[in-house]
């Protein structure tokens, strides 16, 4: 598969087209007709609460978040292909792969609300906090990717990156320590085609990203990101590779931002109405339903009412995590270290004295 | 905490060397690598010998990348690992400065507790060596600026090793500065058996009753130098070892301070920002009325450490400490 799709001639895989017809039947991966039903309901379910979010933060509920609308197939398979025991390593805007992973979206509003408590992920098995320096997250993959050779486990990593992440150093450093180790990781670029404002064709002359695994003797496959059918195969395939101690592998998946990068920018002013709207056909939720539609194995009527259902839990999840307790001052100090140094205990009694006086002056 | 009665001599080398080695065979989870850890054991040969005795999957050579070799200990840590990783010298760990900032020092207050982050980043530092550019510099107080890590320093074969260890046993991150003027230079009796330093304390080396002098790393003998031609002058200098750069020992130097009211700080590294300043501060919070002189910091220039030719001038001597010492008597 890596040599018939090759990025040095710049193809993609893809398995299903822009109107849900499968196109490359001989690549299409076996998971039964409930589990795609699920995918695609768990995709709308991340779409629902991502729109949702933002409308939160808009009201002024919530602070900064990053949107995924329109990414939500490249989830959608990490969930299908995803064991337990596999790794998560995420950037910041993964929202349905840490609901894969058993993080809930409580938890999410309550990082995006500003606690930390959020990005625990308690109930989640082998996950990594939300990494925001871009990139450098990878370098924690590679890691990872050692110490279950090291331990023989059997687990695969999943990292995560954008586009503008391929820039970083650390992006590269990652993926070539991890090649020399062999260690089980499976890169993963989400190009959604802006680091914020800037560009895919800004970012890199390279004719694509999954070329660049060329330079670090790793297979790399550029891939429909939008293609819920084609992300599974693509992850299944690389998963194997992984597993059977043959190395990293680097899988680009070519997506569309169809919101804005974060809640704090505005994409009018980068992009054009044209273009967004010629990438609106290719929306990984509408392709995926036309698929299931097609095949009988979803009535669309029941959308409308599933959409007001998944409102309902959003809107349960948000209004649990509003409610959560205040930050208390003992927090700020007691995660810094495993003991607390003596000079930080005293900062916190010294501010403690501080808010008694302030309190007395009422 | 003293080992057994068994006693052999040690450079600082040996002595690091022989804590990693003691540390590797009682915990499979350690490993040690680094550029040219492995089969060469390191420029300096800190390592020698370790990848033959545990393995190339415990002690071993990375590819060249700073940001990676402390990025992936990251990632080895969250999985259960233990990594020491060595940076060649303390001029290269810049790219990877924002590894150790951005997540070695937050992994555990981002997670909450659930991930720990049980790494040593160790490497030599400090001038004295006629070294290239950026093999010389000091610069422990970018580290001990940063929340969640510890930074050590030690003056001695024998605390290289005790601490070393403990920091090994840490669950907290720690940078491990290692003198590397020193490194050959002075060789004293360690016990082979296993003990360890407690981190965060300091070491009263020579009590004194007129003016405390506090130092680390290769400065602690040539202030060593300095106090005996004090001596001759009638000077009684109680010298501290600070050991730790964070989180400082606040009462053995506040109880020095006390006793003294004279106080004379030498650090290596740049005199603006640097730990001196903290020192000072300290000083002032809980000594203030004990002073009989301000404090006075003897410390690198703010410049850049000249080239081998030039080092002599940017090197602290004994005597400018002694300079100081006589200074501080004098005000």
């Amino acid at each position: 598969m890596f040599s018939e799709f090759s990025p040095l001639e710049d193809k993609m895989f893809q398995v299903m087209d822009n109107e849900g017809n499968i196109v490359r039947p001989e690549y299409m991966p076996e998971v039964d007709g409930q589990r795609l039903v699920k995918a695609y309901k768990d995709m709308l379910f991340a779409r629902t609460a991502d729109l949702m979010a933002v409308s939160y933060q808009r009201q002024g509920r919530m602070y900064t978040y990053p949107p995924n609308y329109g990414q939500e197939a490249i989830a959608g398979a990490m969930a299908i292909v995803m064991r337990e025991n596999d790794w998560l390593v995420p950037a910041f805007r993964e929202l349905g792969a840490w609901l894969a992973k058993g993080a809930s979206l409580k938890e999410i509003f309550l990082y995006f609300m500003g606690y930390e408590e959020g990005t625990v992920f308690r109930n989640a098995k082998n996950i990594l906090p939300i990494s925001v320096p871009i990139a450098s997250q990878y370098q924690h993959a590679a890691g990872l990717g050692y110490s279950i050779k090291y331990k023989k486990e059997d687990s695969v990593v999943y990292a995560v990156v954008g586009d503008g992440g391929t820039s970083e150093g650390d992006f590269s450093e990652a993926i070539n320590f991890a090649a020399v180790w062999e260690a089980p990781v499976v890169f993963l670029v989400q190009n959604n085609q802006y680091a914020i404002s800037v560009p895919f064709r800004m970012q890199t002359r390279s004719v694509n990203i999954a070329v660049k695994a060329y330079a670090f003797g790793i297979p790399g496959l550029k891939v429909d990101g939008n293609d819920i059918f084609a992300m599974v195969k693509a992850l299944q395939v690389a998963q194997e590779h992984a597993r059977s101690g043959k190395g990293p592998v680097l899988i680009e998946a070519v997506t569309y931002r169809r919101g804005s990068h974060t809640t704090s920018d505005d994409p009018t002013k980068y992009r054009t109405k044209e273009e967004e709207d010629a990438m609106a056909k290719t929306d990984p939720l509408d392709r995926f339903r036309k698929y299931l539609v097609n095949q009988n194995l979803y009535d669309p009527s029941q959308e409308e009412e599933l959409i007001a259902q998944y409102k309902k839990e959003v809107d349960r999840q948000f209004t649990e995590a509003e409610n959560y307790p205040p930050y208390p001052l003992e927090d700020v100090f007691k995660y810094t270290y495993v003991e607390l140094p003596d000079d930080l205990r005293q900062q916190q009694i010294e501010h403690e004295k501080f808010l008694k006086w302030k309190e007395a002056l009422k | 905490m003293e080992g057994g009665l068994e006693m052999k001599v040690m450079t600082m080398v040996s002595a690091i060397n022989n804590a990693l080695d003691i540390k590797l065979a009682e915990d499979p989870m350690i490993v040690a690598y680094g550029e040219d850890v492995g089969v060469e054991g390191g420029v300096f040969r800190v390592t020698e010998g370790l990848q033959k005795k545990y393995g190339a999957h415990r002690v071993f050579d990375s590819p060249l990348a700073e940001s990676a070799i402390v990025g992936t200990a990251v990632g080895m840590a969250a999985n259960g690992l233990r990594p020491v990783v060595e940076m060649q010298f303390c001029g290269f760990v810049y790219p990877a400065y924002n590894q150790i900032i951005s997540h070695v020092a937050r992994f555990y207050n981002r997670s909450r507790g659930r991930y720990r982050m049980p790494i040593v980043i160790r490497f030599p530092y400090g001038g004295g060596i006629n070294a290239l550019e950026h093999h010389s510099e000091s610069m422990e107080t970018i580290y001990g600026h940063i929340p969640g890590i510890k930074v050590v320093i030690p003056s001695t074969p024998y605390d290289a090793k005790g601490m070393l260890i403990s920091a090994i046993e840490s669950d907290d991150p720690i940078i491990f500065m290692e003198p590397k003027r020193i490194y050959r230079a002075i060789k004293q009796e360690v016990p082979e058996d296993k003990f360890s330093i407690p981190l965060g304390k300091a070491k009263v080396l020579q009590q004194g009753s007129d003016l405390t002098l506090i130092a680390w790393g290769a400065m602690v003998r040539e202030a060593q130098k300095a106090i005996v031609m004090a001596k001759k002058d009638g000077i009684s200098v109680e010298l501290i070892d600070l050991r730790t750069i964070y989180p400082i020992d606040r009462q053995t130097i506040i109880e020095s301070v006390k006793k003294t009211g004279r106080v004379v700080i030498v650090h290596e590294e740049p005199l603006t920002f640097g730990t001196g300043a903290e020192l000072t501060a300290i000083i002032n919070e809980d000594a203030f009325l004990h002073l009989e002189a301000p404090v006075n910091r003897v410390g690198g220039f703010d410049t850049i450490v000249p080239l081998p030719r030039g080092e002599h001038h940017y090197i602290i001597s004994p005597e400018k400490i002694y300079y100081n010492i006589l200074k501080t008597m004098k005000f």
